[in-house]
């Protein structure tokens, strides 16, 4: 688990410095604390800051072959390594190290790209041909892990995190409009894009190649749900019986490490499942570590403690004031590195540090296990809206909305207008988007605030048009739920949950985290699963509860579900924050000229006088404050954020330019 | 200022937050996105507050409180009520 970074020359040999991949390489120290080191020959240069868990003595990289041709820098674990590196020294391959990033490359030596299929974890990687100037680099298959890259001139660059591409003055810092546009209607960029101009994402499932000046990125893996007719036609124990086993097995191989392991514990069905097969299967002394929250609405501190108790646990608690959630914001921006419209990823951000500070590298998680076994509400509402929408006049269909959302279906006012509200669409149930127009509608009225610039930039563009365009061939013939998953996982799990609310808060504090229900095998086998057994009436996720059948308490396992979110309003406002008045300040809105000023003012005096705040105005303020941080951090102030080059512990330099010529260029420059 | 544009600068600095040109008389605020749940109900303390009497659970209904037009006759309808009680009483 680590951090990578790389310059390429594109079309001719030429100098690279150790110096400039050692600033990129610097500015993932977070990620890699441990060691440090770069290959760097004429044509390419690439490093990885090393957070060691596999190997600890032996693991460092890069990591060559036998005759030193190919090279490797290597972000993540692929858990099944034990099983592959068996097959590879049988096929005669010879290991100096016993780590997994050895047993990747003797497999890539072997298979090249067909490799990917047999890798079973979490993974960002760039392997060097140095023969044949030939680089592949690749993300696994639902994006855990991040890759970044562009081009600038004849050189390409990649890394974990934007801001090592940043750290090259070269590369322009700008704000792109249309991905701006995308993440007020989604919650965040389709798969490929940043918020940043020509710096692009890899997306997950997706391998690129650069040979000849050429590159090609091409997908070779996708979520994928079965046609009626390839359904598996299992028996529900049977379907049970064998995502238990699987799931025993995700959990077992995630536990591979040379370091201790811990889990997080929320008090949800998802992080409880794991914990108790941890605790009952594998790990009789282990730690769990959770969020509390200082508003009860927001806290699971009951089911937490109740669990706790349960499985005897050594349970460690972090407790998320209001005040502390609105003074990280800032830090947490600097991770994420793209505006988000919620702060659930701020907990989580101080979540990793405890779990740091307790000396654990490395922890379990629930995540993934409402996108694939069907676990949140707008998978439900689908269903609804779906069986609605086939007596559109019906009085009684849309009823069973309120059972959704008893909350906000209270008093009469609302239900008359969340009816209004959910119909949206009930006429056309064959659009491509049904599942999310309701969401994404509401979400896009937040570009309100647009100032007239940016207004007019985007006038012509239709984000739903570009989404239509990477959906599967195959996708129109999915069922309703079918659909709503792929979209969830798709763009919402990918871009948001993995990275924002995962990977970024994680190895911001130097914490790895692994998702046992996103083993590819898992999601495989519910793929093939009918729909109607996932969620059984309104009872959703209906097959993992009876995976947990004799593993959790009842009360854990027929609890309602409880949504992780953060509070926006009284976090942000009346906390005495200096930067929230000073980035939603005219000066600072005309400065960034992204917003209308008059109206963000409005917006913050309406939100600071009223006790609630509507769902929207609230996505509203984040989405506007997260912007204008990543306009100052990312823009004037970016540099004072980095530290200096990183002096690497292990140098392989095959470069044809001495180094005393580097540092007498480094000293002129 | 005339009762309407009493509601229109209201539902324009609230919800719209001084934006206006999307908002015409018969605008339905559900459809355009204007007000959601959590406005109605500010809404409806406005409409209190404001015109001084009290909207009643069924009251609060699509045909009343989803366009300035709709609201302002629903408050007329309201208001005339009120004022005939009030004379009822004084009879």
């Amino acid at each position: 688990m680590c951090g990578i970074a790389g310059i390429a020359n594109l079309t001719e040999p030429g100098s690279i410095l150790i110096n400039s991949v050692g600033m990129m390489a610097s500015s993932l120290r977070h990620r890699g604390p441990n060691e440090s080191g770069i290959y760097i020959d004429d044509w390419l240069g690439f490093a990885q800051t090393r957070l060691s868990i596999i190997d600890l003595l032996g693991g460092s990289q890069p990591i060559h072959n036998e005759d030193k041709s190919l090279w490797i820098v290597f972000n993540g674990e692929i858990y099944n390594y034990l099983e592959l590196r068996r097959s590879l020294v049988e096929a005669g391959h010879k290991f100096y190290t016993l780590s997994d990033t050895e047993v990747i490359l003797h497999l890539y030596e072997d298979e090249k790209e067909n490799c990917l299929s047999k890798l079973n974890g979490q993974f960002a990687f760039a392997v060097w041909d140095s023969t044949n100037k030939e680089l592949f680099i690749c993300r696994d298959r639902v994006g855990k892990k991040p890759l970044y890259y562009t081009i600038n001139g004849n050189q390409f660059f990649f890394s974990s995190e934007i801001k090592a591409l940043f750290s090259n003055d070269q590369i322009d810092r700008e704000i792109d409009y249309i991905s701006l546009n995308q993440i007020f209607t989604f919650w965040t960029t389709l798969p490929g894009r940043t918020i940043f101009k020509d710096i692009k994402e890899l997306p997950a499932g997706s391998y690129l190649k650069y040979k000849n000046s050429k590159l090609t990125i091409t997908k070779y893996w996708d979520y994928d749900f079965a046609l009626p007719d390839n359904l598996i036609n299992y028996s529900t124990d049977d379907i049970v019986s064998k995502l238990k086993e699987l799931l025993i097995d995700a959990v077992r191989i995630r536990l591979r490490a040379d370091v201790q392991v811990g889990s997080y514990l929320s008090g949800g069905l998802d992080s409880s499942g794991i914990t108790a097969l941890i605790k009952k299967n594998f790990n009789n002394e282990l730690s769990t570590f959770g969020i509390r929250f200082e508003e009860e609405s927001f806290d699971e501190g009951e089911y937490q403690s109740a669990m706790v108790s349960n499985l005897n646990v050594d349970h460690t608690e972090i407790f998320a004031s209001n005040k502390k959630i609105g003074e990280l914001l800032p830090d947490v921006m600097w991770h994420c590195e793209i505006p988000l419209l919620r702060l659930s990823p701020v907990p989580l951000f101080m979540l990793s540090k405890l779990v740091n500070q307790n000396g654990f590298r490395v922890v379990l998680t629930g995540e993934g296990a409402d996108e694939v076994f069907g676990g949140y509400n707008i998978f439900k509402e689908t269903l609804i809206r779906s069986f609605w929408a086939k007596y559109p006049d019906s009085e009684l269909r849309p009823r069973l909305l309120e059972r959704l959302y008893p909350y906000i279906f209270k008093d009469a006012t609302s239900k008359a207008n969340l009816k209004s509200f959910f119909k949206l669409g009930i006429d056309n149930p064959n659009d491509l988007l049904f599942s999310h127009m309701v969401r994404w509608q509401n979400t896009s009225r937040i570009k309100r605030f647009f100032s007239d610039d940016l207004a007019n930039e985007n006038k012509d563009y239709e984000p739903y048009s570009d989404l239509k365009e990477i959906l599967p061939e195959k996708y129109s013939k999915w069922d309703a739920l079918s659909k709503a998953q792929y979209l969830e996982m798709k763009i919402f799990l990918s871009n948001y949950l993995l990275s924002s609310q995962g990977d970024r808060v994680a190895m911001a504090h130097s914490v790895e985290i692994r998702m046992p229900y996103l083993d590819y095998r898992i999601i495989e086998f519910m793929s093939l699963v009918p729909s109607y057994l996932k969620i059984r009436g309104l009872n959703e996720k209906s097959i993992l509860k009876k995976v947990f059948k004799d593993i959790l308490p009842d009360t854990i396992r027929q609890r309602v579900k409880h949504p992780y979110r953060a509070p926006i309003k009284n976090s942000l406002l009346n906390n005495n924050l200096d930067y929230v008045d000073e980035y939603l300040s005219e000066e600072s809105i005309n400065k960034y000229r992204l917003f209308n000023s008059s109206m963000v003012t409005k917006l913050k005096e309406k939100l600071t006088k009223s006790n609630s705040a509507s769902e929207i105005d609230s996505m509203a303020l984040v989405g506007i404050l997260t912007t204008q941080i990543l306009s100052d951090m990312f823009g004037d102030n970016f540099q004072y954020r980095l530290n200096k080059p990183i002096t690497f512990d292990r140098i392989y330099d095959r470069r044809s330019i001495s180094m005393s010529e580097e540092l007498l260029y480094t000293e002129r420059k | 200022m005339e009762q309407i544009e009493i509601l229109k600068e209201f539902v324009i600095s609230n919800f719209l937050f001084g934006k206006s040109t999307i908002l015409e008389y018969d605008t339905d605020f559900l459809e355009k996105g204007i007000i959601d749940s959590i406005g109605i109900l500010e809404l409806v303390c406005f409409v209190e507050e404001t015109f001084n009497f009290k909207v009643l659970d069924d009251e609060i209904l699509h045909n009343n409180f989803s366009s300035l037009t709709k609201l302002n006759n629903y408050i007329n309808l309201k208001l005339g009520k009120l004022q005939k009680v009030v004379q009822k009483c004084a009879v």
